[in-house]
């Protein structure tokens, strides 16, 4: 059996998952439970500055049958007491003292009032502390969490203020709500952070009252921007987390990460793994199913991680990221065509619209003596399930017009049905980089393009 | 007269209330969720009327349940009937290509879905054209009659519908059993035809009232959508003693206070409509009901998903066996006498020749006997001295009789295949196209 616990910047857990700084770990009751359920960690919903919340806190974007495939919210840090907070802070860390419990902090911008809440939690008796340069709402417009997160100089300042103090580690949150999330990561690096998380909500607006033309979730006949989190922000997350990974500067640092950002299953935790994280937070989903989905989060990893013969956490983490790459060192040469399994296609059609409508109208509907014909081509006088099913025509790629888009495996409904079939490469490797150094006139003028093309036998359908 | 049905859509108490439930919205929006929404769509083919199954599908997800009423009515103005009465397991789900390895869709209750919500509003979709001045009959108020009607009505024409029953809608009224469709809904589709401009004249039977000579002189064009006639007798002795399966249908439909039900039933048949009186005869009470049959379950008409329906209803059957006499003590059934049978070749239908077996006689008792063997063929072919094949109505691929302008459609037509609503419905539509062209043509 794998070995799930990990040592991120001196902080253990026995598992990588934490509850991430959220509704979910807002009190000592609810932490008790999910250290209950088996959770590795929790980082404590943000302590800092006097707050009141409002009802209606809570949007979500729901698509086909998928429930809260999004969730927005503009709930502010706790409006617990901090002293009710920290004392039980303290009473959670003594009774779980193989778990990690990390505070999220967050106060006005002054060094006094960071010093000071550095100070009480680490009398608490925390692992860590969390930095809450995110929240995009809210604390942003009194000039905290996002508002110190978009601005790598603040970022800076701040977490240098923290470090004077510090004597456990600590993590600065990143807010994806920026150009290029590795400028305030490399702030935080140079002012000796001990580790990075990323990602915090995004700004959103999740959608408009068609009844009542305002905006949802309804404040009292207002609406704004909210923190955009779950399932639908994941590809976000990983990218950042990617960009990070591949960043010289954070990556000879050392910093462990700790990712989230849409993390529902255990395969969405390897994901996050294999591009670099070494400790993983999850919110949206458990706040969807509760606590209890830590039991599979924790077993399908650990099946996988012995299918796959990782022994540890470490094992996993990063072993993707040397894959990401930029388009420029992408094999121009690289072929593949999509290829349709006839017995298992179910006849939906729906590759053959996507590729005729919007991508390269190489798709043919054949009847049974393999004559290409057109859709609804059949007899409107007749009926019937045999009729219909008999007579309905195989849908075929032809392979030679195949740009290798992907576009229909990635709409076919079925298993397995249309794969993308590496073809051997035609022309000899070459990347969009190479080309524009060894013959930079074909990148800049479509003529000598369109020469090179033919030369090379490149036919563009 | 009561032409006022006594069973309500809502009357729970009724074992004969309609038998599925109508969708929840949350039911009806996973369900809808689930639709992959093929291209030129294998459920659009196999329905006769070609609806265009999973737009109507994706609007009731999108929550634009007008929209998918509409697209509904625009292939099939009585789509709420044939949400309910389609054989929807040989039609659209049948051919559903989630049916392989899934669930199909829930295609008719998802129609059902949107037209409950058009025509709980009230909601109205078509407008006539303006009037052509043309005038077309049409005889029979059923499903064919309805649907070309409202289409011809929607081209502007000027139409009238003859129909010699009391109300209009024919066996939607009068034949199908109020658990596949309630009369209110074929009532409602009639009220909404004869808002496009339909003027309906019930209780006439055209051909005496009007005459054919009136037919043919007062109107540009004819449609004869009249079903088919009386159900054949048996010519058995005591036959008077046995109950017409229709009538059966039609007084739990309309009358059920009126409806005597036996204790010991036997329906004679082993088509739809003979399933449909045992599961009357059941749910009204009946402790036991026997199928008779001459042939056996291969060669019955019924639809197989019938079949298992009305096997769960707790009817059994008798197969190969064919009823020689009713016996019958003061006025009241006591048994049927049956001869056993055995199968032959195949006879001119192509099915096995059932052939008495000698000295086999058997007493069946019973309290009451119910036959459903099908139906007469129309009458009225004779009258119009149209070309008939095996007495059903002969006509061309454009639904034209052998006496040009008058067309026809639905069962009375229909001499080959198996008749349902939705295939008149279509006949109707198709015939309105052409009947419209015809008269464009000829000015």
């Amino acid at each position: 059996m794998a070995d799930l616990s990990i040592n991120f910047a001196g902080i253990r857990s026995p598992n990588p998952f934490w509850l991430a700084s959220a509704p979910p770990t807002n009190s000592g009751a609810q932490i008790h439970r999910a250290f209950e359920a088996g959770w590795g960690g929790a980082v404590w919903k943000t302590i800092g500055a006097p707050v009141l919340n409002v009802s209606n806190r809570y949007g979500a974007w729901h698509f086909g049958n998928q429930k809260m495939l999004a969730i927005n919210n503009v709930e502010l840090i706790s409006d617990r007491p901090i002293e009710t907070n920290l004392r039980e802070i303290k009473e959670v860390k003594r009774a779980w003292p193989d778990r990690a419990v990390i505070v999220s902090a967050m106060v006005e911008s002054k060094p006094q009032a960071w010093h000071d809440i550095i100070k009480r939690i680490q009398d608490s008796g925390a692992d860590g502390i969390e930095l809450n340069y995110g929240c995009p709402h809210g604390m942003s417009e009194r000039g905290m969490g996002a508002a110190v997160g978009q601005v790598p100089e603040y970022c800076e300042q701040i977490t240098r203020w923290v470090m004077d103090v510090a004597k456990i580690p600590v993590i600065v949150k990143l807010t994806p709500n920026i150009s290029d999330i590795v400028m305030p990561a490399r702030a935080a690096v140079a002012a000796g952070a001990n580790a990075l998380s990323l990602i915090n909500t995004l700004n959103s607006i999740i959608g408009v009252d068609l009844d009542t033309l305002e905006i949802t979730p309804n404040i009292g006949g207002r609406g704004g921007h909210g923190g955009y989190a779950g399932p639908a922000v994941k590809p976000i997350a990983l990218n950042m987390l990617a960009a990070l990974g591949r960043d010289s500067m954070i990556r000879d640092s050392g910093l462990p990460i700790s990712a989230m950002g849409g993390i529902s299953t255990w395969r969405d935790a390897a994901e996050f793994l294999l591009l670099g994280a070494r400790s993983l937070q999850v919110c949206t989903a458990v706040m969807h199913y509760g606590f209890r989905i830590i039991e599979d989060l924790c077993d399908g990893l650990s099946n996988w991680m012995d299918e796959k013969g990782f022994a540890t956490i470490p094992d996993v983490v990063a072993r993707s990221l040397h894959h990401v790459s930029d388009f420029k060192d992408f094999d121009l040469s690289f072929r593949a065509v999509a290829r349709i399994d006839q017995n298992k296609c179910i006849r939906c059609d729906l590759c053959y619209v996507a590729c005729n409508d919007t991508a390269h109208q190489c798709i043919d509907l054949l009847d049974k003596d393999g004559k290409v014909i057109p859709p609804t081509a059949y007899d409107h006088r007749s009926n019937g399930k045999t009729a219909a099913v008999s007579t309905r025509p195989s849908v075929v790629v032809r392979e030679l017009d195949c740009v290798g888009c992907r576009l229909c495996y990635n709409v076919c409904p079925v298993e397995n049905c249309i794969q993308m079939v590496e073809l051997p490469p035609a022309k000899p490797s070459i990347t969009w980089d190479q080309l524009s150094k060894q013959q930079p006139a074909v990148t800049e003028d479509w003529q000598q393009m369109e020469h090179y093309r033919h030369k090379m036998g490149i036919r563009i359908h | 007269m009561n032409i006022s049905p006594e069973v309500s859509l809502n009357d729970l108490s009724s074992g004969l209330r309609e038998l599925l439930p109508p969708l929840t919205e949350h039911e009806a929006i996973t369900e809808s969720a689930r639709c992959l929404m093929c291209y030129d769509a294998p459920c659009t083919h196999a329905c006769p009327t070609h609806i265009d199954i999973p737009k109507f599908i994706k609007k009731i997800h999108t929550g634009n349940l007008r929209g998918s009423a509409r697209a509904i009515l625009e292939s099939n103005l009585l789509g709420a009937t044939c949400a309910r009465v389609c054989p929807v397991q040989e039609l659209c789900e049948g051919a559903c290509v989630l049916g392989s390895e899934h669930k199909p869709i829930a295609i008719g209750r998802l129609q059902r879905h949107a037209m409950d919500h058009a025509y709980s509003r009230k909601l109205e979709f078509f407008r006539s054209a303006p009037s052509t001045g043309k005038t077309i009959a049409i005889v029979g108020a059923g499903p064919a009659g309805l649907s070309c009607a409202g289409e011809l009505a929607k081209l502007g024409h000027s139409v009238t519908l003859f129909e010699k029953r009391d109300l209009a809608g024919g066996l939607s009224t009068y034949g199908i059993i109020s658990l596949r469709e309630p009369v209110e809904v074929a009532l409602i589709e009639v009220a909404m035809i004869q808002k496009l401009g339909v003027r309906l004249e019930t209780g006439k039977d055209a051909g005496t009232n009007p005459t054919v000579a009136e037919l043919t002189h007062d109107f540009d064009s004819l449609f004869l959508s009249v079903g088919l006639g009386n159900t054949p007798q048996l010519g058995i002795p005591g036959e008077e003693y046995i109950l017409d399966g229709l009538q059966y249908i039609e007084g739990s439909k309309l009358h059920p206070s009126r409806l005597r039900v036996g204790s010991n039933v036997i329906v004679i048949g082993a088509g739809n409509t003979a399933i449909d009186c045992a599961t009357i005869a059941r749910r009204m009470g009946a402790e036991r009901v026997t199928m008779i049959y001459r042939r056996t379950e291969n060669e019955m008409t019924a639809y197989p998903h019938e079949y298992d329906f009305v096997k769960r209803e707790g009817v059994a059957f008798w197969f190969l066996a064919q009823p020689i006499k009713v016996h019958h003590k003061n006025g009241k059934v006591t048994a049927l006498e049956c001869v056993r049978i055995e199968l032959g070749d195949p006879d001119a239908t192509g099915r096995p020749a059932p052939h008495p077996v000698p000295d086999s006689n058997m007493l069946l008792p019973a309290d009451q006997i119910v036959k459903a063997i099908g139906q007469h063929r129309p009458s009225i072919a004779l009258l119009l001295n149209l070309r008939t094949e095996k007495d059903f109505i002969n006509v061309n691929d454009n639904f034209e009789t052998s006496s040009p302008g008058i067309f026809a459609g639905g069962d009375c037509i229909r001499a080959r295949g198996s008749a349902s609503t939705v295939m008149a419905v279509q006949d109707g539509k198709l015939a309105a196209r052409a009947i419209h062209q015809r008269l464009v043509n000829h000015g």
